[in-house]
């Protein structure tokens, strides 16, 4: 007897292979959440300082750690501070180290492992065998002992973010280069008379930037992550830069006094555009490549 | 199952030992240059607030005494062969040889690590299984957001979270340190009781990942021939899922175990610092703080060989569990 598609999809198991309009409509609609989420954060961070005219250092000691309420939405710190207005602030420190260094990894990265391919030969396993003894060192203790021996401040911590961050943009870049070079157009160049850095910088770059335009954005969250912890163990920004890691870090003692919701908003504000970065990339992929469904994408 | 194929283990182990000593050597290279690139002074470090009153010729002398003026390669090879015959260089935040600062504290981690790493594999695999039954589920869809919204979530602020929940608000649980501050023991009972927030908030920060990986695995593997087999035997469906599609979905997940090691060491280094866990990793917070290179160094290189025998373990998993790898193949 003929099943009908519908009876299939009721059973347990096959359903997975056969998701419908219904799945189709729910990735719509992340899809359009995530880009929501991340254009209200670009725009959080670049209008709203200069538009609304209100001190994020503004003390007022009368109303200090006042709960969430209408005329603070998010309440007031230990000296009376609007949450709202320094989390906005903070996620501006924090998204703009972010960007400075997930930008500085993806050209040292890009760099790195265009060389590697390009070059091949001893060249090539030299940097990707010290690529692989880099990758062995846990990132945020790499970090921390960048960030220590440089003394904490804006740039120690965009360095640190950045030389942790670049070894899997140069394997990405190397592998994309790799399989670039084998391509007829490379040939034709080549034999065209074309030199070397001719061939890498007007042939294999333009190639491999998608794929690193990819991996930067998908490592702004990834350092805003970093340069939180970094700053939230006393190792990140100075305190008058305060960075969402800052904000948690100087919650600490209202949090033991029982207040949370100095600690609360800050985290949100790092785990909302962490999410929206990872549904935007995620239907990204899903479009590149329909198959890999239901992916880690974090 | 047939018994372990102990030889072709050892040699895989050995070869990989042997890949093992250039990443050290490339490693700990790399944090010598790094220091010797860096304005840190080791003097100024060495004599801390001794070196403000102290005169020229003194801190000339230091200078002399700790080899400052020799390039980082002899410093690097110097403390090099030092550690291999177990000196590792006197730490100054902790008052003590390196060696012995993270012989004391290097079980409190891995005892911590231990505890969350299992609780992260029993309650994921339990989380994953229930929502790769029914994909697509109110159950499903759940788990898989909470788990997105966990990996989002920094460790740190998960931990002060718990700590406002359980210490302070509830008052169920203590909220930091090894033992009661008025106790003068460490007996297990006291332990027992102060793990349970660290080890929990550690289990919650690697518990995304697991469970993710193990929904994916079961429903592939619910999508696939032996299953649809054994279903068409009118194998009843608790068998069919933890007998099937459980042992072949967990499969890819376990030989991935070895390979969070690096993601666990992130965790506990926050995880131990907000709970003031006397672990290695809380140590290494301190020693960036106070700017203490020896044990700062011996740390890293420490991370890094957890980090190659989690890879180590990762392989012989694979090679153990998964009949179409050769272990002698790797």
């Amino acid at each position: 007897m003929a099943e009908t598609a519908a009876e299939k999809a009721e059973r347990p198991g096959t359903a997975w292979r056969s998701y419908g309009a219904k799945h189709r409509s729910t990735r719509t609609l992340r899809l359009r959440t995530s880009a929501a989420l991340v254009a209200l954060t670009v725009l959080a961070v670049l209008v709203v300082p200069p538009l609304v005219q209100l001190d994020q250092q503004a003390v007022d000691l009368a109303a200090k750690l006042r709960p969430p309420s209408p005329e603070h939405p998010f309440g007031t710190d230990d000296v009376g501070r609007d949450l709202l207005l320094r989390c906005v602030y903070g996620l501006r420190v924090s998204l703009l180290v972010g960007v400075a260094a997930a930008l500085t990894a993806t050209v040292v990265g890009t760099a790195v492992g265009a060389a590697a391919g390009a070059l091949g030969g001893w060249v090539d396993r030299a940097v990707m065998r010290v690529v692989d003894a880099f990758s062995s060192v846990p990132h945020l203790l790499l970090g921390i002992f960048i960030v220590a021996m440089f003394r904490p401040g804006v740039w120690p911590v965009v360095v640190s973010v950045a030389l942790t961050h670049w070894l899997s943009t140069a394997r990405i870049v190397r592998a994309e280069v790799l399989s670039l070079r084998s391509r007829p157009f490379i040939d034709a160049a080549v034999s065209g008379g074309a030199s070397r850095w001719r061939v890498a910088v007007r042939h294999l770059l333009p190639g491999v930037l998608p794929q690193a335009a990819l991996a930067a954005v998908l490592m702004v969250p990834h350092a805003m992550w970093h340069e939180s912890a970094l700053s939230f163990l006393g190792l990140g920004l100075p305190t008058h830069m305060a960075s969402l890691g800052n904000l948690i870090q100087s919650a600490r003692g209202s949090l033991l006094a029982g207040q949370w919701w100095p600690t609360l908003f800050p985290g949100l504000f790092i785990i909302v555009p962490t999410l929206a970065v990872a549904g935007l990339a995620g239907a990204w992929r899903e479009r590149i490549n329909p198959r890999r469904r239901s992916e880690l994408m974090l | 199952m047939s018994p372990l194929p102990w030889g072709a283990m050892a040699r895989l182990a050995g070869r990989r030992a042997l890949f093992a000593v250039p990443v050290v050597l490339v490693v700990t290279f790399g944090v010598f240059a790094i220091a010797a690139a860096s304005p840190f002074d080791p003097v100024k470090a060495y004599a801390g607030t001794a070196a403000l009153g102290a005169d020229q010729e003194t801190l000339d002398r230091l200078r002399d005494n700790l080899g400052v003026d020799q390039s980082f390669v002899v410093r690097w090879w110097h403390w090099l062969t030092d550690a291999l015959t177990g000196d590792l260089g006197h730490s100054g935040v902790m008052r003590q040889p390196v060696a012995q600062v993270i012989g004391e504290r290097l079980v409190w981690s891995a005892l911590l690590c231990a505890v969350a790493f299992a609780v992260a594999v029993a309650v994921g695999t339990l989380l994953g299984v229930l929502a790769a039954r029914r994909p697509g589920s109110m159950l499903d869809r759940a788990v898989t957001s909470l788990a997105y919204c966990l990996e989002a979530a920094p460790v740190f602020w998960i931990a002060l979270l718990a700590v406002w929940l359980f210490a302070l608000q509830w008052d169920v649980l203590p909220a930091g340190g090894l033992t009661d501050t008025a106790s003068e023991r460490v007996t297990a009972g006291q332990v027992a009781s102060h793990i349970v927030l660290p080890a929990g908030v550690l289990a919650v920060s690697q518990l995304p990942w697991f469970t993710l990986y193990v929904r994916q695995g079961v429903g592939d593997a619910l999508a696939e021939d032996p299953v649809r087999g054994a279903r068409a035997r009118g194998i009843g469906e608790g068998t069919v899922l933890l007998g099937h599609a459980l042992r072949s979905g967990l499969l890819p997940v376990l030989t991935l175990i070895g390979s969070r090691v690096p993601e666990l060491i992130t965790g506990a280094l926050l995880v131990e610092s907000v709970f003031s866990w006397p672990g290695i990793a809380a140590a290494t917070v301190e020693a960036a703080t106070a700017v203490d290179f020896p044990l700062l160094a011996a740390l890293t290189t420490l991370a890094t060989a957890a980090v190659l025998v989690g890879n180590l373990l990762a392989d012989l998993l694979y090679g153990l569990f998964d009949p179409r790898v050769k272990l002698s193949e790797m």
